[in-house]
């Protein structure tokens, strides 16, 4: 519930570019003042993006950092998805399995750095596999509560009109379960952008992760630093953005009217 | 039910047109009534003509975009604790219990008192044992009459009820019928009452409102002149009904 | 449930276990420790005092940039979700920097803080603001209407409208926010402790990595990690139980 009901139109427009330009200004002036000669202003930022346009590594970098996003992800929806339908669907195996899982579950991704390396060196495979297991665990278990949840009566329903286990799993208990294997993708896209650039930072010399810590070490450009902050914020947006777009989709969209 | 008329509240050439999107609906078209101190008045009408809208204008919840309402002469600006609602998609807070809820709006009084009254309404619509149960505990019968409870304790002098028991099966709909008149007569509140079910309106009311479809207008006031308890086969109350039925345009047959 | 089938998980892990360990003593290389490594590593730990140090330190970082991010981002979000021009004004910059790993922030940290523990606590205040402000958005927006009119009804003052309708009904979806915020705050305390400071269980595990190899250690530390977040977790669901919270979980 909000205090007020209908917004007009030039309110929707004119709110955000006051709060984004006092926004700016605010930064702009704190920074002029305070006689910082190292963090940068806006304009330095601006100056910063575009000379890494200029460069030409930043293309390089951003498809580096999405590589690896992509692959990792799609490595832990390709195993985490059927790993956690049965897990659900069967719940002798979800009992056994659950523990196991808790306890792996909450271990930073990023404290398996060490051994990623060792078992991969330093590279693509180790960022992917980091990736990877950020993603894994949030996917698997709202799979598993995605099947716990659908209600009984669905798949009463389903054997009513005589569906197969298998089918009944492909045609009733899976749609029904999809909103909620969504959101998990979701929630698991948005750690898996923050598990890779901690992991650039650390593991690998290129993506935008490398890009704010190289900026930072090989002579103090904060103004770069910003400007990659900047990328990364923007580019998780449109994933995110790309994501929510998928929720929208009509097949799926019964599962998330409760929240609007 | 012919009793000397106060009026309690006065709706004033009532119209409410609301705009969504460029798009203006007119829900209620200058609807002037009265209503009595004292008087169970019932607005009946089919579903999304505008009951609920009308009943929230009267309870200061919307400000009409023409007309407005008195109630005790004065102009009403807002909701107030003297005139209570009971909304249709159930205002139980679940996060208190059935005593936490009856005493919520008892915040003025002291604690003795506030116990006091509690227990009271508590008994009254027949909840003992469940005092400190939540609502998620409680069948939706018990529900609304908690809701009522919670209604009836700040001691109101008007008490709003928009379709209170339209979710509710068919038997236990019937024994809160009885329970609300048998609370009324005891306490007599003016009660205005919104239901689109033809029967519920007869047994309950002085007095039926008849709403046309939207934009609402008034169609016609019935006067429901049989004392309770209402015998519901006698020839009187099926003339009764059955007029309002026409009135709708519904033979009443299937 | 008979005793069997309680035991099954129990016996689950202990396979897991001897799997582990039966493929650490075969592989060519030494590298990867056995689970009794492991064990004998925590051990060492504690003798040498380290494992109540790091744990401490891990979480009086987590403490602090935790709830100073909650005491800030959640009447911040309830305001902004209350005031539709707030939040029309401010989500497209939190929408900008939500996705901006916490860790992206390190070298600004140190910047401003130096090397040390307000550089990580900032970074876990940080990873926290955000989302809990959102978390506090969403609840604010969710609240049925129908309980603001009924708090209205009764005639109370809008501070206790705020403290009797709209702070009651939003704690069971702040919950789940909170508990979810701090499994991202114990993900990236673990980082910040790789990068910006030289004590907790992240840095333990760097430490014990570039000392030397002692990878018995770093799996050690990894362990540490794994039971800790799940405490932080298990304790945070607890809340979801209490009697009067339990009508916003209907759903599991
Ligand atoms: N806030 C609103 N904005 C736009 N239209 C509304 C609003 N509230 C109600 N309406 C419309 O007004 C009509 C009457 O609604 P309502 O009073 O709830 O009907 P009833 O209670 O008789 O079923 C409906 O068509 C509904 O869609
Ligand atoms: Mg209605």
């Amino acid at each position: 519930m909000n205090s007020l009901a209908q917004p007009a139109k030039w309110e929707k427009v004119l709110w955000p570019l006051l709060a984004g330009a006092v926004f700016l200004a605010g930064w702009h002036f704190s920074v002029k003042y305070s006689g910082s000669k190292i963090f940068p202003s806006p304009v330095d930022v601006q100056k910063g993006v575009a000379e890494l346009l200029r460069k030409g590594v930043l293309w390089g970098y951003i498809v580096d950092s999405l590589r690896r996003v992509g692959v990792g992800f799609s490595l832990a929806a390709l195993l985490g998805i059927p790993a956690g339908l049965i897990l659900g669907w069967y719940p002798a195996a979800g009992q056994v399995v659950n523990p196991v899982i808790q306890m792996l579950r909450p271990i930073s991704p990023i404290a398996w750095i060490p051994l990623s390396i060792v078992w991969f060196g330093v590279g693509d495979a180790a960022a992917i596999y980091l990736i990877f297991l950020g993603a894994f665990f949030p996917i698997v278990v709202a799979s598993m509560n995605g099947v716990r949840n659908v209600p009984s009566m669905f798949r009463r329903a389903g054997r009513n009109f005589g569906l197969k286990p298998a089918q009944l799993l492909a045609k009733v208990v899976f749609p029904a379960a999809l909103p909620q294997i969504i959101m998990g993708l979701r929630i698991a896209l948005g750690i898996a952008w923050l598990v890779v650039v901690a992991a650039e930072m650390i593991a690998v010399d290129s993506g935008l992760g490398y890009l704010v810590i190289d900026a930072r070490n090989s002579g103090k450009r904060y103004d770069l630093v910003v400007a990659a902050m900047l990328l990364i914020g923007l580019i998780g947006l449109m994933l995110d953005i790309a994501f929510r777009r998928l929720e929208k989709l009509k097949s799926v969209r019964w599962g998330f009217r409760l929240e609007a | 039910m012919a009793q000397a008329f106060k009026t309690k509240l006065r709706a004033e050439g009532i119209s409410m047109v609301f705009k969504r999107d460029g798009n203006s609906t007119s829900v209620l078209d200058n609807i002037s009534l009265d209503v009595g101190d004292g008087e169970f008045l019932c607005l009946l009408g089919p579903s999304g003509c505008g009951k609920s809208t009308l009943l929230n204008t009267m309870a200061g919840f919307l400000s009409p975009t023409g007309g407005e309402v008195r109630i005790d002469g004065e102009v009403v600006t807002g909701p107030d604790p003297r005139r209570i609602f009971v909304f249709q998609e159930r205002g139980v807070f679940p996060w208190l219990t059935v005593e936490g809820n009856i005493g919520f709006g008892l915040f003025k009084l002291s604690r003795g008192e506030r116990e006091r009254r509690i227990a009271h309404y508590i008994k009254l619509v027949g909840l003992q044992g469940f005092e400190k149960a939540y609502p998620q505990e409680l069948s939706g019968g018990m529900k609304q009459r908690l809701e009522v409870a919670r209604a009836l304790a700040v001691n109101p002098d008007t008490l709003y009820l928009d379709e209170p028991f339209g979710a509710l099966d068919s038997i236990t709909r019937l024994i809160m019928r009885g329970e609300l008149l048998r609370i009324w007569e005891a306490e007599r509140k003016t009660i205005i009452f919104v239901t689109h079910d033809i029967e519920e309106a007869v047994q309950l009311a002085d007095r039926v409102v008849v709403m046309s479809a939207r934009p609402a207008r008034i169609q016609q006031i019935v006067e429901i002149d049989i004392p309770h308890p209402r015998d519901i086969s006698s020839p009187r109350y099926l003339e009764l009904r059955d007029g309002i039925f026409e009135q709708i345009g519904l033979a009443h047959k299937i | 449930m008979t005793l069997l089938v309680r035991l099954r998980p129990v016996a689950f892990i202990a396979v897991l276990l001897v799997a582990w360990h039966i493929a650490a003593a075969r592989q060519a290389v030494h590298l990867l420790p056995g689970p009794i490594a492991v064990a004998f590593g925590l051990v060492e730990l504690a003798q040498r005092g380290l494992l109540v140090k790091y744990v401490v330190a891990s979480l009086f970082r987590v403490t602090w940039g935790f709830m100073s991010a909650a005491i800030i981002a959640i009447p911040a979000g309830l305001a902004i979700g209350w005031y539709r021009r707030a939040e029309m004004s401010l989500n497209p910059l939190i929408q900008i920097f939500r996705p901006i790993s916490p860790l992206a922030w390190i070298p600004i940290s140190i910047l401003w803080f130096g090397v040390g523990d307000v550089a990580a606590i900032f970074l876990i205040f940080l990873a926290s603001l955000l989302p809990l402000t959102l978390t506090a958005i969403n609840a604010v927006e969710s609240i049925p209407t129908v309980y603001i009119n009924a708090g209205r009804n009764f005639g109370l003052s809008p501070a206790s409208l705020v403290y009797r309708v709209l702070y009651p009904a939003v704690i069971p979806q702040l919950i789940i926010g909170l508990r979810i915020t701090l499994g991202i705050a114990w993900l990236v305390v673990v980082a910040a402790e790789m990068i910006a400071v030289n004590s907790g269980l992240g840095f333990l595990i760097v430490d014990a990595r570039n000392a030397g190899n002692r990878y018995d250690l770093v799996v050690a530390g990894m362990v540490l990690i794994g039971v800790i977040g799940l405490l932080l977790d298990t304790g945070m669901r607890s809340l979801e139980g209490i009697r009067s919270l339990r009508w916003g979980y209907s759903e599991d």
